[in-house]
């Protein structure tokens, strides 16, 4: 059937678009493939809990600290909202610092020069290590985890926003320019739509990041929030509670990825050429 | 006589300064009437690209003046429209959208655009009709071929009806039947509502087939060694290029280009 046939009318390949039925599945292949690993490394961490007897204060089994999660969610549930809470709006107030210093550090050469080997310099310092630092400032409380999330995720998307920004593209900005567009025409409709897929690449490390500044500042300067309650736990060697309020976080974690996935393929799908 | 429409007057261009200074431009004074298509040929690096730019006003002269619609050229200017080797389509848009994106910056369009879209939609849909790219507005560019981008740009730098069209060798990078192609549809677009022209090319038969006027060029610094009307008469097709004419012209012009080429180091 797929013999060479000489001189055969060649079908031309149509560009069909992807047929409904095809991309659903696709869609939740897309879903149900990782879902069915997480679920297959729980079944095997059950599986060796069990055969080696461990003691939960080591290594909880996930049935235990599943079963824990439920019996206590009430109040797991409003340490997790307090880190969520937190862990977004340092996020947010991170990104768009990041954006609108990332913007003007990449479109003028002078102050690239002039800021980014201190803004390398200050991020060679942990972050966390200033928390203490922040308590005097600020005072305790939990305005402390908002901003060791915006120190520390504010720092990719600056970097990276002020590289796809001085990385520009002359021959584009010639279009422009010859229709006599202005500087801020330029980056609104080439600069910054050209730094997108790099945007959201940044946008990946800062999520990472606004948990970690939350979580590490919840344990050192905070009464609430999951790294409290990491904290209470780990103080009465209550194994598993910490995993039922890790795993809590892990799914936020997941969500917010699964988020900012949903809207970088809304608006950077050009980058990505229909893969 | 009228004033022509575009004007050099001992206009020279020096790129860099003191010791590194290069000329770019050596005195030139041409005019260029209204409507008039214009082809500029001459070896690469003769300063033609430079020659377009002076004109846009994306380069200032270094002395002499350049005069556009009774207006010195001092900034870049909103009634031309132009157009590059590379199709230079923002990738992130649609056709469509690449088409518009002079109406969203050159004034007065901008602010009526901003008012209501759809006279300016129904316009792109339609310069997007007449080079045959009907059916293609919402793809985005990595979608198209290379010919097929090309057609976009052209509808792009027509879109806000700019009296002056600058063309920089803009079906360079495409094969010969594409090239031949859009021959015939930029010809078509300049005969529906004639605009003033300037195409740069290196392609002899490229500027018979299109031009009124078509001036030589010498190598860098560029100098002006000939200027030759040609009125075969339009549409011009394919046919035409095998005209007595043509190709007396045709021969005409490779004579002046060998004599304007800087001659290659011959290896002994």
């Amino acid at each position: 059937m797929s013999a060479v046939v000489e001189a055969a009318p060649a079908p031309v390949a149509a560009p069909s678009p992807a047929k409904p039925r095809g991309r659903r599945r696709r869609a939740l292949a897309a879903v149900l493939v990782p879902l069915g690993f997480a679920l297959a490394v729980l079944a095997l961490w059950e599986a060796v809990v069990r055969i080696a007897a461990l003691p939960p204060f080591i290594l909880p089994a996930p049935s235990n600290f599943f079963s824990v999660l439920v019996a206590r969610h009430e109040p797991i549930l409003m340490m997790a909202a307090q880190t969520a809470r937190s862990t977004l709006m340092g996020f947010a107030i991170g990104v768009s610092i990041g954006v609108v210093l990332g913007s003007i550090i990449g479109s003028s050469r002078a102050i690239y020069r002039m800021v980014y080997p201190a803004l390398i310099g200050f991020h060679t310092i942990p972050s966390v290590a200033l928390i203490p630092l922040f308590v005097i400032w600020f005072g305790a409380g939990p305005h402390i985890a908002v901003i060791t999330a915006v120190v520390v995720c504010f720092f990719p998307v600056t970097v990276i926003m002020a590289t796809a920004i001085a990385t520009s593209a002359p021959e584009l900005d010639d279009v422009l320019r010859s229709l006599g567009a202005t500087r801020t025409d330029v980056m609104v409709k080439v600069a910054l739509p050209r730094a997108m897929p790099q945007f959201f690449g940044s946008l990946k490390l800062a999520i990472t990041g606004a948990f970690i500044g939350t979580i590490v500042a919840e344990t050192i300067a905070a009464n609430a929030g999951i790294g409290y309650v990491m904290v209470v736990a780990t103080n009465n060697m209550d194994g598993a509670l910490a995993f039922a309020a890790l795993s809590v976080l892990a799914a936020m974690g997941v969500t917010l990825y699964a988020a900012s996935l949903f809207l970088e393929r809304r608006l950077t799908g050009w980058a990505y050429r229909g893969r | 006589m009228a004033r022509p429409f575009v004007e050099f007057d001992r206009v020279t261009l020096t790129y860099g300064e003191g010791e590194e200074a290069t000329p770019a431009l050596d005195p030139t004074s041409l005019g260029i009437a209204e409507g008039e298509f214009v082809a500029v040929v001459g070896p690469s690096g003769c300063g033609k690209s430079s020659l377009l730019k002076l004109v846009s006003g994306l380069l200032k002269a270094t002395s002499g003046n350049v005069v556009v619609a009774a207006q010195e050229v001092t900034a870049p200017i909103k009634i031309v429209g132009m157009a590059f080797q590379n199709p230079n389509l923002l990738p992130w848009r649609s056709t469509l959208r690449n088409v518009l994106l002079p109406a969203e910056i050159v004034q007065p369009h901008r602010a009526r655009y901003r008012r209501d879209k759809a006279p300016y939609v129904e316009r792109a849909r339609q310069l997007l009709r007449t080079v045959g790219l009907e059916g293609f507005e919402q793809k985005l560019p990595w979608q198209l071929s290379g010919g097929m981008q090309q057609r976009a740009s052209l509808c792009r730098a027509l879109m806000h009806e700019p009296s002056l069209l600058l063309l920089d060798e803009p079906f360079g990078a495409l094969d010969a039947f594409t090239r031949e192609e859009l021959w015939a549809v930029l010809q078509a677009l300049w005969m529906q509502k004639p605009f003033t022209v300037i195409l740069v090319t290196h392609d002899l038969r490229e500027a018979l087939y299109l031009a009124d006027t078509i001036y030589v060029m010498s190598a860098r610094p560029g100098r002006i060694l000939l200027r030759r009307n040609f009125d075969l008469p339009r549409p011009r097709t394919l046919d035409s290029t095998y005209d007595a004419r043509f190709v007396q012209a045709l021969a005409e012009l490779r004579a002046h280009i060998a004599e304007a080429r800087t001659p290659v180091p011959a290896f002994a």
